[in-house]
This record gives C-alpha cells, structure tokens and sequence, in this order.
C-alpha cells in the first residue's frame, strides 16, 4: 500500500512535472517547429521563429515594447524609493497600516483599475477637469490612447509592486550605519549614494525585476489605454498566439522573454550576494 | 521635512485612489458618461443584476476562484509539507520549479498552459481554467504556508514519531490544527489572485466558459459602461472585506511567533 508520505511526495512531483516542467519544455520545442495553419506547430525543426524575433519590424516592436515597460520600471522606482524610505522612518504600526492603505487597491482586479485610469486621462475626466479648472490649460489634454497613457497604467497598477521589496529592504538597514555616516559628516547626497542605495540594491533589484516583467506582459493595458503603435510584449505574443496562429514565432518571442527573465534574476542574484558580503565585513568590525 | 514628507505619502495615496474613487462615485451617478454629477441613483446596480452575460460571467468567475483556490490550498499545503519534512530526488528542482513559476510574467505561464492543453488535446472550458488557476496560486500557497511551518518547534514532530504517530497523524493532528491560520490566509490570497487574473484566463478558457474579466474586457473596450463601475464597487467591497480577514490572520502568526 502507498504510505501517505509516498502520496505526498507523489504528487508534488507530478503536479510540478505536468503543469510546469512539461509546459515549459512544449513551448521551447515549439519555437524550433515550423508553423502551420492545420496543426499549429510541426516538423521539420528550424530556426525561422527565432530569424522572425530578429526581423526589422519585429525589432522595433520588441525594443519599444522594452522601452515603455523600462519606463514605467523607472517611475515606479522613483516613486517607490521615497516612498519606501518615509514609510520605514514611521512607527511599525502606523507603517503597516499605511501598508495596508497602499495593498489595498492593488487587490482589485486590475482589470478594472485600467479601466479607471482611462475615465481619468479622457477628454472629460478628472485630470483635464482639474487642469482646466485651475486654470493652469486652456484646451483638454489628449492624453488617451498614447504611450503616456500606457506607462501611466502600468506605473499604477505595478507601484505597489516596487514598494514592498523596498520596504523590506529599507527595514533591514542598520540605523546606526545612518548615524556613523552623519558622525563623519556624510552629506544627505553622499549617504544615498554610499549607504542607501548599495544596502537597498537587493530590493530595488527585486522590486524592478517584479515591476519589469509583468509590465512585459499585460497586454490588456495596452490595449484600453495605448494606441495603435504602443503595444508590449504581451500584445506581440497574444497576436500571435490567438491572431495571426503564428506559434513558433510566438514560442520563440516567449523564449526570448524567459531568457531576459534569466538575465535579470541572475542580477537579482548579483546583488544579493554583493550585499550579503558587505554585511559580512560589518559583522566583522562590530 | 516632516511636512515634505507627509505631503509625498498623501500624494502617492491619492494616486492611488483617486481613480478607484471616480469608479466607486459614478455608479451611483445617474449621469451616464460619468463626466457630471447627475444626482444619486441605484439604476446601475438593477442593470447589473439584468445584464445576464455579465452575471453569468461573474458566476463562473466566483466558481473558479473558489475552487482554484480550494484546490491550490489542498495540494500547496502538502507540497509544503514535502519539502519541509521529507527528502525525495529532485526536491531542489521542484523549489526551483515553484520560484520559476512565481517569478515568471503570466503571459508567459498563459502561453505554457495553453501548449500543454493543445499538445494534450483538451478542449478549453472550466477544467482548463481551473488547473491553470491551481497552478499559478500554488507558490504564493507555498510561500504563506512554509513561512509558518518553519517557525514551529522541530521537536513537536519528533514528539509525535516517538509516540508511534503516523505520518498521516501527524499532518492531521499536528500540522494541519496549527497550519490553519496560515492555510486560511492563503486561501483567501488565491481566490483574490484567481479573480484579479486577466491575462491567464483570456488564454486557457473558451468561448463557451466565459469568465469575467473577459466579458469586462470586451465592455470596456468598445466604450464607458456604468456597470463596470457597480462590478468595481462590489469587487472592492469583496477584496476589502478578504483583505481585512488576510491582516488577521497574519497578525496572529507574528503573535504565535513571539510566545
């Protein structure tokens, strides 16, 4: 009879191979296969998928796309970063209530928080009311349906994102480092530099990397908010999946996401170690 | 500085809120573009309750949830078990496997799903949706799960075996009593999870099992639609009301940790 202990062990490796092994390894033996319009994806193997990934206009998707999800990475992280140092300057209590305020949105379906910003950038909405109303424009900003509004979008729906990773990286500082720093008469500039952003680089790895992918991917925000020239990655590869029934080619545009995806983490992974050694020599001279 | 302080946490917050805040305002506005205050009416939220694509939608999608949920609580929770307590070959794979499939973008999950189901022959519908949704909430089970089982003390499991438990004892009177807040959490972080989710689901289901964030995706990209404002406010009320129940239960843990 199986004992419960071989059950168990059973099915998390089954689970595991079947949903997420197997899936990945279908979907790089797709990106080798030649497309076809009956079956999909079948032999013979070739490498035209990935030739297409390198074709000019494919290119030029591709770079765009990385650029407007770069974009939103970089805001989120300005916002972020403040917003992190202030919060972990409160009590923990207060800190984690505010916590709570900031999650809180983030726990509605996203869907419909695109939706929102687009009522919000129109002709009519909140913003261009405001403005007009203060006087500050004479004439309604178009700000729907361009790459603002896109980088808006994921900039709000993926803030939350950045701030956690910050957060907790933010707690784990030393305060003391703070104060021997200010001893010296580190300026406020040289103390960002030399002990804040090192310290913090794990998390603000961590918080870009979780920003920077999903950004890639959500297609749907570019679909309400951005126009016809401002698509991401996702939308190339839902086209091509659900379009156009190209998969090889929208394989291989997924391959290249998951080895970005590898690039990054092995950053992620840099940086952790760079910090865990700097600790070490702290921990030494204490 | 303090003051500068303050004012940048307010703005971020308003951020934040301000859209959920238009959404929530306008669906009790009679107006129906929203751009005005038309004076406060429940028109939409009859509507709502009229509009049966939408309301079937909404089922499938609580459905779903709960049961993606469900399952993805069953089957984390003794994956976490196994790769706390039992040694087996692959066990490091299977943790990378788990980290892969958390950090990977759900695009990139959707399209692993939809390849296996089309190499596999299955046609797309509710048993799709509902394996595919098991298995992107399964680390964030496992990650909640584990994070508890590591604060208990080892020597309660040893207890146990000298006392001749078995292992199945031993994960339903041990691990399971005390797991349980932990296990409840993370429940409620997948149903949300299941229900937030877009971009899996316009992959792994078909046309004849709709869900809603597709229905909510064709509506709102052709124009404004004052129920998608009503479906907001409700799903706000939902996620608060988990999110309240979510701080709790954490809440305890840290309270169990420092006894």
């Amino acid at each position: 009879m199986l004992s419960f202990r071989r059950l168990v062990i059973i099915l998390t490796l089954s689970w595991m191979a079947i949903m997420v092994v197997v899936p990945h390894f279908l979907v790089l033996l797709t990106s080798f296969f030649t497309p076809d319009s009956q079956h999909l994806a079948v032999w013979p193997l070739t490498l035209d998928g990935y030739s297409k990934v390198f074709q000019a206009i494919y290119i030029d998707v591709f770079l765009s796309s990385l650029w407007l999800s770069a974009i939103a990475t970089l805001i989120c992280l300005l916002l972020g970063f403040p917003f992190a140092f202030i919060l972990s300057k409160f009590s923990p209590t207060t800190r984690n209530i505010l916590l709570v305020v900031m999650m809180l949105p983030f726990w509605t379906n996203s869907l419909i928080r695109t939706y929102a910003i687009k009522i919000i950038l129109g002709k009519k909405g909140l913003i261009n009311t405001g403005l007009l109303g203060a006087g500050i424009i004479d004439e309604p900003l178009n700000m729907l349906y361009t790459d603002f509004a896109v980088i808006f979008g994921l900039v709000y729906i993926l803030l939350p994102f950045m701030v956690l990773p910050l957060i907790s990286s933010f707690e784990k500082l030393s305060s003391e480092l703070i104060e021997a720093a200010k001893d010296l008469r580190a300026s406020a500039w040289q103390r960002l530099r030399y002990i804040y952003i090192p310290l913090t680089s794990p998390g603000i790895v961590a918080g870009c990397l979780i920003v920077f992918l999903p950004a890639m991917g959500m297609f749907y925000v570019a679909d309400i908010l951005g126009g016809a020239t401002s698509l991401l990655l996702g939308n190339v590869i839902k086209n091509q999946f659900l379009v156009v029934r190209d998969w090889p080619f929208g394989s291989a545009f997924s391959v290249s996401l998951i080895i970005i995806m590898g690039l990054m983490l092995l950053l992620y992974y840099k940086a952790n170690r760079y910090v865990q050694r700097q600790g070490g020599l702290d921990d030494e001279s204490l | 500085m303090k003051a500068f302080r303050i004012i940048f946490i307010s703005l971020i917050l308003v951020f934040l809120y301000a859209p959920i805040a238009v959404l929530v305002g306008n669906s009790f506005n009679s107006s129906k573009y929203g751009q005005k205050w038309g004076g406060f009416t429940l028109k939409w939220y009859e509507k709502l309750l009229e509009n049966d694509s939408l309301m079937t939608a909404f089922g499938h999608s609580l459905l779903v949830a709960v049961l993606a949920a469900t399952t993805a609580v069953v089957v984390g929770t003794l994956m976490t078990l196994a790769i706390y307590r039992y040694r087996f070959p692959l066990k490091k794979t299977t943790s990378s496997a788990l980290f892969i499939l958390m950090m990977s973008p759900d695009i990139v999950l959707a399209i692993t799903f939809l390849v296996l189901f089309m190499a596999l022959g299955v046609s797309l519908g509710f048993w799709t949706l509902l394996l595919a949704h098991t298995t992107f909430c399964l680390p964030f089970v496992v990650i909640t799960v584990y994070a508890q089982l590591k604060g208990f003390n080892p020597y309660l499991f040893e207890a146990a075996k000298d006392l001749c438990a078995s292992e199945w004892q031993i994960f339903t009177r041990i691990v399971l009593p005390l797991l349980l807040p932990a296990i409840a959490a993370s429940w409620l972080l997948s149903f949300t999870l299941s229900l937030d989710d877009v971009i899996i689901s316009s992959f792994v289901t078909g046309p004849e099992y709709e869900v809603l964030p597709i229905r909510v995706f064709s509506m709102v990209k052709v124009g404004v639609s004052p129920e998608v404002n009503v479906l907001a406010t409700l799903l706000l009320v939902v996620s608060t009301i988990s999110i309240a129940i979510f701080v709790l239960l954490t809440k305890n843990k840290q309270l169990n940790k420092s006894n």
